[in-house]
């Protein structure tokens, strides 16, 4: 077990050292540092000496790839790649425009994102999978198609519609927890309860008809049948058995939705004022802050990595059958 | 009138994608295998009746994609001189509405504004009332309160042409049909000709009254600036369809194209296109659009010589945006594609093939490729309504369509303030949300029966 994950972590690498490149392909081969620090400076301000200035004080004065004058090592450590991307990997990540350290400030938001995103992502996997396997309980009858019927209205409803409609009702109209903002501590949990429940209720439609369809085909196996014959009750077969033997296409579908949640977070931080790195992703995209937006974009691409891992980890602990190695 | 025909760049694409759609449905209809799924769906009624849907819609962006620039007025003699703001067919269909702008906020079939203002009244002097509005409901005078029994009279008046119109084409299709097959019944047929009338039928009668009513009345209300919120609805369907269907023409070359050679040739090959797709699909969608999008928008900033319009810069974007979405979302089908092409290549007639000396080439044109047909449709047209709700959410972070451009990101942005006001403003968010719900369903209608029709284990 342990090789496997020390051996998956290598094969990461080369992965993340793409990542890295094209980033910096994105970043600095499309526009030069010039047409970056004209964007920064705006309009009225742009003479070269500012342009010039913006670059040194930025660390994006030195050559993009190879630096012909420095000598030694320095010809490759003294350049733009170097400074801003190579550097990355030992989780240097530089300063945002503002000037604060960009490390840092991921550190402190960590834990606002994860609060949000953890108890979503769990209480809807509970969710949905309960509701998909009592749509599964009951198979073709008149409740299972408006089950679906449901799903597929939910699934057309934008999550923009989920988020703007639950904040007006609860929190405008009702006036059950507060619109937006955070509290520290345990105080949090006021303004993390609405988000939530939206994040939960927003992808319920497509998550459950896609776990009804792997139940179903789950039931017709032949240990549901063998199981059926030997007369255990149909909720046993189902909540014991066919959701055990389920659960590795569940767990798989659970790798896709982390990017997923990357992208419901985003939105969902900026809406209800919660200062997590979907907030701050946001603000450096309005803001048109490359040094953060280049961070964010690594720090995404190793999250999803190490999800990735932890999948292939939890396919042990649900299926004994399988084995890493 | 005289006017310049200008031709945006998506309107090339989508017209060429109506070209490629009739191609590939020329081929396809002489394709035995392909043929059987199209009939499935042709007699799946939900299938049909939100194809219905769909093609109202399609309708609507295709005349909102032939745009041109009227000429203003001057005097003989002299070089024509064209207006700065580029139009559509449907602007110009649409006209009353585009042209006929309120104040500020006006409530839906409203016939004064939302907000009290300092009004002189003879003989009173100055007063704060609600004055009236302009356009909306102009035509009733001094009967202002008889709004509800002016509009049903109407609506009901509509509703009565677009019925005799339905009936028109209820009677052609029964002929036709009848001329077929004279001992079937339309319910009966192969094709779902009840569902498709259905739909058609409502359709007419919500659409025929509206659009009516909206020559006398802002049916959905008006916005910020005044302008009409159905206008602006009517507007957002062609942002919402190129975002959908361009993405998807941009992807699917290099899907298909990647993942058959993956999987045919294996090998290194294989190795370099999977490193590909994985490093691509490790950078979360979102952060690498965002990427792009500001990385084009300093190109553009950097450039404004290349525009001569702001509609061509706003179209421009849109592009863009459509080709960054291409690229990180061809990796599901790829993936998908070469799994199918290691499965196919190891079959006994392709095996035979090969030991017969036919070029590799050869064999992915005319074994493999054909048999991948049935994912590359149920792909496309399952990613399709994803792709419309992934714009809004886009457009509202804002990384999607330029700001001045409307589409249901941006409306929806906008409402987000409209909903905070006192009192609320909220037509424009139901009317925006109303459009994009219908829009999707059908979509993800649609998409559920091509997938059943095509998917061969369904089968």
């Amino acid at each position: 077990m342990l090789a496997y994950i020390v051996r998956r972590l290598l094969y990461a690498l080369p992965i993340l050292i793409g990542v890295n490149l094209v980033t910096f392909a994105l970043f600095f081969v499309v526009n030069t540092p010039d047409d970056m620090a004209r964007m920064q400076l705006g309009v009225k301000r742009v003479t070269p000496e500012a342009i010039e200035k913006w670059k040194v004080e930025r660390g994006y004065d030195k050559p993009l790839l190879i630096n012909s004058e420095a000598g030694g090592l320095a010809s490759v450590t003294d350049t733009i790649f170097f400074e801003k991307s190579a550097r990355m990997f030992v989780g240097d990540f530089g300063r945002a425009e503002d000037g604060r350290d960009i490390a840092r400030e991921i550190g402190a938001r960590m834990l606002p994102s994860l609060a949000i995103a953890l108890p979503t992502f769990i209480l809807g996997l509970f969710v949905t999978i309960t509701f998909a396997l009592t749509l599964a309980f009951f198979r073709a009858t008149a409740f299972d198609l408006w089950g679906v019927v449901l799903c597929v209205a939910a699934m057309s409803i934008s999550g923009l519609f989920y988020i703007i409609g639950g904040q007006y009702l609860i929190s405008k109209v009702w006036r059950l927890v507060p619109i937006s903002g955070f509290g520290a501590g345990l105080e949090a949990w006021r303004f993390l309860i609405l988000p939530v429940l939206i994040g939960v209720v927003s992808g319920i439609g497509s998550s459950t008809r896609w776990y009804r369809t792997i139940f179903l085909e789950e039931i017709t196996k032949d240990y549901v049948r063998t199981a059926r014959a030997k007369g255990l009750p149909e909720a046993l077969i189902l909540f014991r058995h066919v959701l055990r033997n389920g659960m590795t296409p569940i767990l798989t579908q659970s790798i896709v939705a982390i990017p997923t949640l990357f992208m419901g977070a985003l939105v969902m931080e900026s809406f209800f004022g919660i200062p997590g790195l979907g907030s701050y992703t946001i603000d450096a995209i309005n803001a048109q802050d490359f040094a953060v937006v280049r961070s964010m974009v690594f720090i995404g691409a190793v999250l999803y990595i190490v999800a990735l891992l932890l999948t292939d980890i939890s396919y042990t602990v649900a299926d004994p059958r399988i084995r890493l190695q | 009138m005289q006017f310049q025909i200008v031709v945006l760049w998506s309107d090339i694409f989508i017209w060429l994608l109506v070209a490629f759609g009739l191609i590939f449905g020329f081929l396809a209809s002489r394709d035995e295998r392909l043929l059987v799924s199209w009939r499935r769906l042709g007699e799946n009624r939900i299938a049909m009746a939100s194809a219905t849907v769909l093609l109202a819609f399609i309708l609507i962006g295709l005349l909102d994609s032939l745009h041109y620039r009227a000429q203003l007025e001057n005097k003989p003699g002299q070089k024509a001189v064209y207006a700065i703001e580029v139009l559509s067919v449907l602007d110009a269909l649409a006209a009353p509405l585009r042209s006929r702008n309120e104040k500020t906020y006006s409530e839906p079939f409203a016939t004064r504004l939302y907000a009290k203002e300092t009004i002189d009244v003879p003989g009173q002097g100055s007063v704060r009332d609600y004055p009236r509005l302009k356009h909306g409901g102009q035509h009733l005078g001094e009967r202002e309160d008889d709004v509800a029994a002016d509009a049903g009279m109407t609506a009901f008046k509509a509703g009565a042409l677009a019925f005799i119109g339905w009936l028109a084409v209820f009677g052609a299709v029964a002929t036709v049909n009848r001329k077929k097959s004279p001992k079937l019944k339309l319910r009966e047929a192969a094709f779902a000709w009840d569902a498709v009338l259905l739909t058609l039928l409502l359709m007419l009668l919500t659409i025929v009254p509206l659009f009516w009513l909206s020559g006398y009345y802002h049916v959905f209300g008006t916005d910020k600036v005044g302008q009409d919120v159905l206008y602006q609805i009517l507007k957002s369907v062609r942002t919402g369809l190129i975002i959908g269907l361009v993405t998807t023409l941009v992807m699917l070359p290099m899907a298909v194209l990647l993942g058959i050679v993956a999987g045919y040739f294996r090998g290194w090959v294989d190795d370099v296109i999977q490193y590909i797709y994985t490093v691509l699909n490790s950078i979360p969608g979102v952060l690498l659009i965002a990427a792009a999008v500001l990385m084009m928008q300093v190109v553009i900033d950097t450039n404004p010589q290349w525009f001569s319009t702001a509609a061509e810069r706003a179209d421009l974007r849109l592009l863009a945006l459509c080709f960054i979405l291409g690229i990180t979302s061809w990796t599901g089908l790829c993936r998908l594609l070469r799994g199918e092409t290691l499965k196919l290549r190891e079959l006994e007639y392709i095996q035979a093939a090969q030991a017969f000396g036919v070029s590799s080439w050869r064999i992915i044109v005319r074994h493999i490729l054909p048999n991948l047909m049935h994912i590359v449709i149920i792909a496309l047209v399952m990613d399709f309504s994803g792709l419309v709700l992934a714009e809004a959410v886009l457009s509202y972070v804002g990384i999607g369509v330029d700001p001045t451009m409307t589409s249901f990101g941006t409306m929806i942005n906008n409402a987000r303030m409209e909903l905070g006001r006192e009192p609320v403003v909220w037509w424009s968010l139901a009317a925006a949300f109303s459009a994009m719900f219908i829009l999707v369903l059908a979509a993800n209608l649609f998409a559920d029966a091509v997938r059943d029709a095509f998917d061969p284990r369904a089968a």
